[in-house]
């Protein structure tokens, strides 16, 4: 398994992924979508997704600490991040992207953060890889890669170059 | 002499906070001074305010981090301002705020602070933000509260002011980016300074090149030497090449104890002009903690000018406060 993943090659993945997403707004007449990329390898991803798609609009980024549902049992990661979204998020097309749709509490938290900044007129979910195992009514929109995967094995993009998925066991 | 050294209102022991503050895994569970807390501490707190500085520009300025959080700021001695950009930071930060004015309130009617602090936990507080004109009170309560409850130092007598001088850091952090590089001049009433001595531990801590205190005599302490500085009498030669000037205010209620002869006078020798500033680098940035006495600690022109960042302290003031805040009950809660 742990083979299988680390010989995928994630460009072309995320060369599969344009393509539906170019689709997808032309279907929608999306002209100028505001890309948002969630810390860390979400952001990874947003950035070739948004250089493949020649999209406008700066890469907005998003770092969702302040929003998780466990700070109460976990607390603060000191390591987070600013996160940089253009204040004008109000009547925004929004393409969210992260790299592992698991739970789907990371995009829970994501949402919330971006409502804070206004209200956009859509968002679109555009994940690498979704493995399943939800525990929110959350689904995404564009998917590179579906894994089945058994809930300990934990699935990780490793990156910045070159982008990466590794298991590990705990 | 020795009498003048001493703020009146001394009731209890300036103590070594450093070891309280922290939990077992050497993180923070309380903030009560900048003394002994390591370098990492201190950047991690400046990391997080950086985030935190993002919320300013949202549309719903709030975060739901410390959501259903009870939090009492206990003032036992008046400030506005300080207590504003508390009260600010907890509201962003979407925990609930209780303010409290004890000097009109219980004690005055002789309740004890043990009294009033075991209500408030009874009240199910988790945090208490106090200031206090009795170097150690912050210290007292946070030995005294229960274990899931945080207390941060928001000025105690003349022993610290942690949140101020962090602030101040993560100004200068934004301005210079670098620590290492830096001559920081410290300038007015060092003696009965709560803000300098966070500031000089910080300052010491972060690795700047240089920290100068310029002060008249009689508002030096007298233990300079063990707090890492150098003291000038002269503001002229101090200013020499300095990157950054941090301003104190000149309490009034000081002037009567005959430290100082006039305002004036103090103008004259220590009030920061642009004459004066001149013999600074030419990027000099300009500090001070608020609120300004104009034509007493610096002339208006300077206070106003290209190298002030005053405004910008108080913006940063509210990010520092909320990270504290975060980090402090964040680490909490792993113990309970």
């Amino acid at each position: 398994m742990d083979t299988d993943l680390a010989s995928i090659d994630i460009e072309a993945v995320i060369d599969i992924m344009a393509n539906k997403l170019a689709d997808q707004m032309k279907r929608r007449r999306i002209v100028e979508p505001l890309m948002i990329g969630v810390h860390t390898g979400g952001l990874w991803v947003a950035e070739k997704l948004h250089q493949k798609l020649g999209l406008t609009k700066p890469l907005a980024e998003i770092d969702i600490s302040f929003y998780r549902d466990d700070f109460t049992r976990i607390g603060l990661n000191p390591q987070v991040k600013p996160s940089h979204i253009p204040s004008e998020v109000e009547g925004e097309h929004i393409i969210l992207v992260d790299d592992v749709l698991y739970t789907g509490r990371t995009i829970r938290a994501a949402l919330n953060e971006i409502f804070d900044y206004g209200r956009p007129d859509s968002v679109t979910l555009a994940v690498l890889v979704d493995r399943g195992a939800r525990e929110l009514p959350l689904h995404a929109d564009i998917v590179g890669l579906e894994l089945d995967l058994s809930p300990e094995k934990q699935v990780k993009l490793t990156g910045p170059a070159p982008l990466a998925l590794e298991t590990n066991r705990n | 002499m020795s009498s003048s050294k001493q703020p009146a209102s001394t009731s209890f022991k300036a103590p070594d906070s450093s070891r309280l503050q922290l939990d077992e895994q050497g993180r923070l569970r309380h903030f009560l001074t900048t003394e002994g807390l390591s370098k990492d501490i201190l950047t991690d707190i400046m990391d997080v305010a950086e985030s935190f500085s993002s919320v300013g520009n949202q549309a719903v300025k709030k975060v739901p981090v410390l959501r259903g959080k009870t939090i009492v700021n206990l003032f036992f001695e008046n400030s506005t301002r300080t207590r504003t950009t508390f009260d600010l930071a907890a509201k962003r930060l979407s925990a609930d705020v209780i303010n409290l004015n004890i000097a009109t309130s219980a004690t005055s009617k002789g309740e004890s602070i043990l009294d009033t602090i075991r209500n408030l936990e009874a009240m199910h507080a988790d945090m208490f933000v106090v200031r206090h004109s009795a170097s150690g009170a912050a210290h007292f309560i946070a030995n005294n509260v229960e274990p899931h409850v945080s207390v941060i130092n928001a000025g105690d007598g003349s022993h610290a002011h942690p949140t101020q001088a962090m602030l101040d850091m993560f100004t200068i952090r934004r301005e210079k980016k670098e620590f290492s590089t830096l001559k920081v001049a410290i300038i007015g009433d060092i003696l009965h300074s709560r803000v300098a001595r966070s500031q000089i531990h910080a300052l010491n801590t972060l690795g700047v090149k240089e920290v100068r205190v310029i002060a008249p005599k009689t508002l030096l302490p007298s233990d300079t030497d063990s707090l890492g500085v150098h003291v000038y009498s002269d503001l002229r030669t101090g200013l020499d090449d300095v990157d950054v000037i941090i301003m104190l205010r000149l309490q009034r209620e000081r002037m009567g104890a005959a430290l100082l002869p006039s305002e004036h006078e103090y103008f004259e020798c220590f009030g920061l002009t642009e004459e004066k500033l001149a013999y600074a680098k030419p990027d000099v940035t300009v500090m001070h903690p608020g609120p300004i006495n104009r034509g007493v600690e610096m002339d208006a022109a300077v206070a106003d000018g290209p190298h002030s960042v005053i405004l910008q302290q108080v913006t940063n003031g509210i990010a520092i406060r909320m990270a504290v805040m975060t980090l402090t009950l964040g680490q909490n809660k792993v113990a309970g």
